[in-house]
């Protein structure tokens, strides 16, 4: 049986994730940008089981799922469609973006051309059916842990946004 | 070619671990074809149960005892006319129960019937089923969204906030039951399979390990679940008395039915995930009290016996039909359906198809276990506030299943608790 990770499913993935990208920030109306997003993210969520990382991918789609679902509530309740069609889409702030866009290309293809012994030139393969428990001992192995300060950093830093958002929220009502 | 097809069947994995494309596809169709027949069934089951909760007859006209209502029905829907409200998005009004059904239907990649009978098995099982299942709630969303309309709207929008709140206390739950599976051998694991084995293994089902601890997550589950289906009582995104048929009220015809199907076949999603989870999956009950080879051959005789015994009640029936020229032709009917059944029945027996066919019997019985409960709850409870549904969710469902977590990881490290304490 041949893997599934052909360079064929992998330009058809990224290419279904350029398209729908370019079309998320070219649509004038938002819902539609919003439901652009979401093929992108499945797309990506579609490149991380390429690189072994089912954990990833399934992490993606749902924390995503809620996520878009959340824009589309502020998207139907905060902004005004019929007024977009009026406004002029793009500002006038190409010329920053123009130069913001080719040094970002200009860095990258450093990296590229620089950086090209760095990168693996195979995927270490950790075994598929081991990912999530690889991904645990990392987080909380007992001697093997060592992300679980940076995890609780980053918990702890939502939690505070939870709070703050609580406690604003709160005074108003 | 034909060789590697012939292979497979000596084999006791499922045909995507194996990779055998050609049995892929069947398991596929079969499972395609098995839910829908299920939710065919559940259209006219519930219609009957319903009746008979309210001292009714429910549908008794066409076939016998009403039986290909739902064909009728079907057909109905088919042949009635589309509309498209003018002024509704167009793409998004027709991609949104494309997308519904779609997202329904794919949960049961990883829904395992048996050992040998899932299409894959996918070591982020339960996520992936979590994943799939939310992303349903999109296409309600959008369908709401883009019917242009005020009720549609605020039902969609009752949707989303329902999914986003009772998610939390449904993951909470699932998490308490996945740290149950690294019991036994210190690695858990979120593949479907995998946690059904560790069920084994543990020789318990994991609804009753750590004794209210598993029945309480199974329990904040098995409410969660009726609000992510949008089923009664928690049916406020499509409250007729309020809003016509909420997120649903533009369409008609087949779209409509697509509605419906990705409806019922969410249904067994979720249910098979509380099945898989908490109930042993497709493990047969009482594995440790009546264990042994002998009771083994029992229990495997039990799906071909219930088959006969429906076999015979259907042919006790169609004696007792009245002997009239204008029923003649659902007497004959359900003498058919009773020689049928029969002959599953007696097919089911053979010793070579009743190993393989008692793990899909006992699997899809406990499904149908949270499927009946689905009806009942209908006949039961009034529907729900809005502020009392929030209220279930953040205020008493989230606190309980974040203490059965917490619970079932002390429990879980007791032994090395109590080692720090008595040192």
């Amino acid at each position: 049986m041949t893997p599934v990770a052909t360079p064929f499913f992998f330009y058809l993935l990224s290419g279904i994730a350029l398209i729908s990208a370019i079309v998320m920030i070219t649509k004038v109306n938002p819902v539609h940008s919003a439901l652009a997003l979401i093929v992108t993210l499945l797309a990506c969520a579609g490149l991380y089981l390429m690189l072994y990382a089912p954990f990833m991918a399934g992490v993606q789609i749902v924390l995503y799922a809620g996520g878009i679902l959340v824009m589309f509530l502020f998207v139907m309740m905060l902004v005004n469609i019929e007024h977009l069609y009026i406004e002029k889409m793009l500002n006038s702030q190409w010329r920053v973006g123009l130069a913001a866009t080719a040094m970002f290309a200009l860095l990258m293809l450093g990296a590229l051309v620089k950086g090209a012994g760095t990168l693996p030139q195979h995927i270490v393969n950790s075994p598929e059916n081991s990912n999530v428990q690889q991904i645990g001992l990392l987080l909380y192995g007992r001697g093997s842990g060592y992300y679980m300060f940076p995890f609780e950093i980053a918990s702890i830093l939502l939690l505070v946004a939870v709070v703050g958002a609580v406690v604003m929220a709160k005074r108003r009502v | 070619m034909i060789k590697n097809i012939l292979e497979y069947l000596h084999s006791n994995t499922t045909p995507g671990e194996a990779g055998n494309l050609f049995w892929v596809v069947v398991y596929v169709l079969l499972v395609f074809a098995g839910v829908s027949f299920g939710v065919v069934f559940m259209n006219w089951f519930e219609r009957k149960v319903m009746a008979h909760m309210q001292v009714r007859l429910g549908p008794m006209r066409v076939g016998p005892h009403g039986l290909l209502q739902p064909v009728a029905d079907a057909l109905k829907l088919i042949i009635k006319e589309d509309l498209m409200p003018a002024n509704a998005d167009k793409l998004v009004f027709w991609f949104a129960p494309v997308c519904v059904v779609m997202t329904a239907f794919c949960s049961f990649i990883v829904v395992p019937f048996g050992r040998t009978h899932a299409i894959t098995d996918m070591n982020i099982g339960v996520l992936f089923m979590l994943g799939v299942s939310s992303l349903g709630v999109l296409g309600v969303i959008m369908a709401g969204w883009a019917s242009n309309s005020h009720y549609p709207l605020m039902g969609s929008l009752r949707s989303g906030a329902q999914m986003v709140s009772y998610e939390i206390a449904m993951s909470m739950a699932v998490v308490s039951a996945v740290m149950m599976t690294s019991m036994a051998t210190g690695t858990g694991t979120l593949s479907m399979i995998g946690i059904v084995q560790a069920q084994m293994q543990q020789h318990i089902w994991f609804g009753f390990s750590f004794f209210p601890v598993g029945l309480t997550a199974m329990g904040v589950f098995a409410i969660a679940m009726v609000a992510e289906t949008n089923r009664a009582p928690f049916d406020l995104p499509e409250a007729e008395s309020e809003l016509v048929a909420g997120f649903m009220t533009e369409y008609s015809g087949f779209r409509w039915s697509l509605f419906f199907l990705a409806e019922y076949t969410s249904m067994m999603a979720v249910s098979s995930i509380a099945t898989t989870l908490w109930l042993g999956g497709w493990l047969r009950p009482f594995p440790n009290l009546l264990g042994g080879a002998n009771w083994d051959t029992a229990f495997s005789l039990i799906p071909g016996l219930t088959f006969l015994l429906l076999s015979a009640l259907s042919f006790y029936s169609f004696t007792l039909m009245p002997k009239l020229r204008s029923m003649r032709g659902s007497t004959l009917g359900l003498g058919g359906f009773a020689a049928l059944l029969g002959l599953l029945g007696a097919f089911m027996l053979l010793p070579a198809v009743r190993v393989r066919v008692q793990d899909i019997f006992w699997f899809t019985l406990k499904v149908a276990f949270f499927m009946y409960l689905y009806i009942w709850y209908r006949t039961t409870f009034p529907r729900y506030r809005f502020d009392q549904l929030m209220k279930i969710g953040w205020k008493v469902l989230l606190p309980i299943s974040i203490g059965v977590v917490i619970l079932t990881a002390l429990i879980g490290v007791r032994q090395e608790l109590f080692a720090l304490v008595w040192r």
